[in-house]
């Protein structure tokens, strides 16, 4: 066994959990430790060995009809007492809204700093492990480290890839039992799920994306036929939203953050805040009247000119190039 | 009568943050400092409350001497009282030491009913400080708060999650974080405005709340921020020209597909 603690991971999304254990999998070799992920629940030691498919090689499960249903003083409860006995080096948890608050109460019961919204993790030559996130609004990447253990992050969907599935990968399952589980003190009275697109935004190859050079919301439709054309998804930004009222969801810091092959803006001036959530995205296109825009700083193609024209003219090229 | 405490932070406005084009170093020292958006929404939610219910405001920030400014704003929203928590050792913690500090301070403070603070700050986007003061004091927490209605000794809330909205109730005392969506919050007026600065300002130190030192500043931080920078921009930055629209729009299509970020049906 390594002297040093092990990484572990944590989440109550399956599919997050994955990515998680592919950027635990690096630290862990980075770190010469062990991969141990952490699973909560009722009837789910099924997943055990998925996780260990996916790279882990160690999972704690604690199952338990106290458990049934992501409650946040139960789970919480676990959580603690798990590190308190593993004494993990590095805890990486799923950033959804529901994990933050575990992970910042767990560090609050620790009387330990919690580093959130990685979006990057890596190892220096000291072995100090660096953690990198957005701040400002998206203006800056601070890179911090936490001098208290265990080093509690929290990490953000889609940000990480998980491994390829192994049917060869083996682990130890180890069935935690005995674990004192709090009552919630909060009562659920109602769930509403909230209606989403089949695509989802995040998934999309094509963005495209309109801002405040779009004069009504009945002028989409021009960006509906390109995204048609290309396979692609239509997106907005915050003004429109949130100002406009045109749409309820907004790509951004605060909104939607995607990272598309291909990503085309029309008529968006390219605050710092958008550009924070597009950054990544393989190609950028703007379409702006405004060569100054500071859209046209970050972005691969640049078209001066009218979206009304530019658009339909971009959706007949493609037409004709693609069929 | 419900007495709302409201946590407010002095946070940098980040639509005036520069930076150094050479270093990419964040010129954060010279940008304007305002009240942090969500917090105006926490504090919009508990003046409501009080309006509604009858009661009392109290806003508090851990902050420089310059957060004070601030206060008088939060006391023109509506705030009947307000308390500024600073000393110099507290420069430079993290949210471990700040909510270890601001959870002295509302002890000090005494009985409350309901904290309210906003989801995030815009600065540093941490969310921390409304779950561990919770935990520091032993409180029921409900984060994401988009709607909220005080019954009797409860509070029923409505979360607004990733994938549903969730109606909870949670004996009071708790503590709330508040989104955006939750309300939109008021711009004072002048006899507003004139009336707050009539209102009471606390000031408290470290020795005023009895603080240990070890626990308060970088001593008892975290956090280590090694550096802040702004994101390398490696773009082509192409401006695609031709004589017609048509002619600019093929140029740009041909390149996306060669490009291979469109796929090509067959």
């Amino acid at each position: 066994m390594s002297e040093r603690g092990e990484v572990w991971t944590y989440s109550e999304d399956f599919g997050l959990m994955l990515e998680l254990l592919g950027k635990g999998h690096e630290l862990a070799i980075g770190l010469q430790t062990k991969l141990t992920a952490v699973l909560l629940g009722h009837n789910v030691k099924a997943q055990a060995g998925e996780l260990i498919r996916y790279g882990a090689q160690k999972v704690l499960v604690v199952d338990s009809p106290q458990l049934k249903g992501f409650r946040a003083e139960p789970y919480l409860s676990a959580l603690t007492q798990l590190v308190k006995q593993g004494e993990p080096e590095l805890l990486l948890i799923g950033s959804t809204r529901r994990a933050k608050e575990l992970a910042f109460r767990l560090a609050a019961r620790l009387n330990v700093g919690c580093v959130p919204d990685c979006v990057n993790l890596r190892i220096d030559e000291q072995g100090r492990v660096l953690m990198d996130r957005i701040v400002y609004g998206g203006s800056a990447v601070a890179t911090q480290t936490l001098r208290t253990k265990p080093q509690i992050v929290t990490v953000p969907p889609r940000r990480f890839e998980k491994l390829a599935y192994a049917v060869k990968r083996e682990g130890e399952i180890v069935e935690v039992s005995g674990l004192q589980l709090d009552e919630p003190k909060i009562e659920v009275i109602d769930i509403k799920p909230i209606e989403r697109a089949e695509v989802k935004i995040e998934e999309a190859k094509v963005v495209i994306c309109g801002g405040r050079g779009l004069e009504r919301k009945e002028d989409f439709k021009i960006l509906y036929e390109l995204a048609k054309v290309l396979g692609g998804y239509v997106g907005c930004t915050r003004p429109l939203a949130e100002d406009r009222k045109w749409f309820t969801e907004w790509v951004g810091l605060s909104g939607h953050k995607i990272k598309p092959d291909l990503y085309i803006a029309c008529g968006i001036s390219g605050v710092i805040q958008h550009v924070a959530g597009i950054r990544d995205s393989k190609v950028i296109v703007s379409i702006n009247k405004d060569p100054e825009a500071p859209i046209s700083e970050v972005a691969d193609y640049i078209i001066v000119g009218n979206l009304y024209e530019v658009v339909p003219a971009l959706t007949e090229a493609f037409k004709k190039l693609l069929t | 009568m419900v007495r709302v405490i409201v946590c407010v932070k002095q946070a940098v406005d980040v639509s005036k943050v520069k930076v150094d084009a050479i270093t990419r170093r964040l010129i954060v020292a010279d940008a304007p400092r305002k009240i942090s958006d969500f917090d105006k929404n926490a504090l919009e939610e508990a003046v409501r409350i009080k309006e509604k219910l009858g009661g009392e405001v109290l806003a508090v920030t851990v902050g420089p001497e310059g957060a004070r400014i601030l206060l008088r704003e939060a006391l023109a929203m509506g705030a009947d009282k307000a308390y500024l928590i600073s000393d110099p050792a507290f420069e430079g913690s993290d949210t471990l030491a700040t909510s270890y500090i601001l959870a002295e301070a509302i002890r000090k403070i005494g009985q409350f009913d309901l904290i309210i603070c906003g989801e995030a700050s815009i600065d540093s986007f941490s969310a921390q400080i409304g779950p561990r003061l919770a935990e520091a004091l032993g409180i029921p927490l409900i984060t994401y708060v988009k709607r909220l209605n005080v019954e009797g000794d409860a509070v029923i809330a409505e979360r607004s999650l990733e994938d549903c909205f969730e109606t909870v109730r949670a004996k009071i005392p708790a503590l709330i974080t508040v989104t955006k969506e939750i309300n939109e919050p008021r711009i004072p007026s002048f006899t507003a405005i004139m009336k707050a600065s009539k209102k009471e300002i606390v000031t408290w130190k470290a020795t005023d709340l009895g603080v240990s030192a070890e626990k308060v500043g970088e001593a008892g931080s975290a956090v280590r921020v090694l550096e802040v920078l702004a994101p390398k921009v490696e773009r082509k930055r192409i401006v695609v020209k031709g004589e017609t629209v048509t002619e600019i729009a093929e140029k740009l299509a041909k390149t996306l597909i060669q490009e291979g970020v469109v796929e090509v049906k067959r």
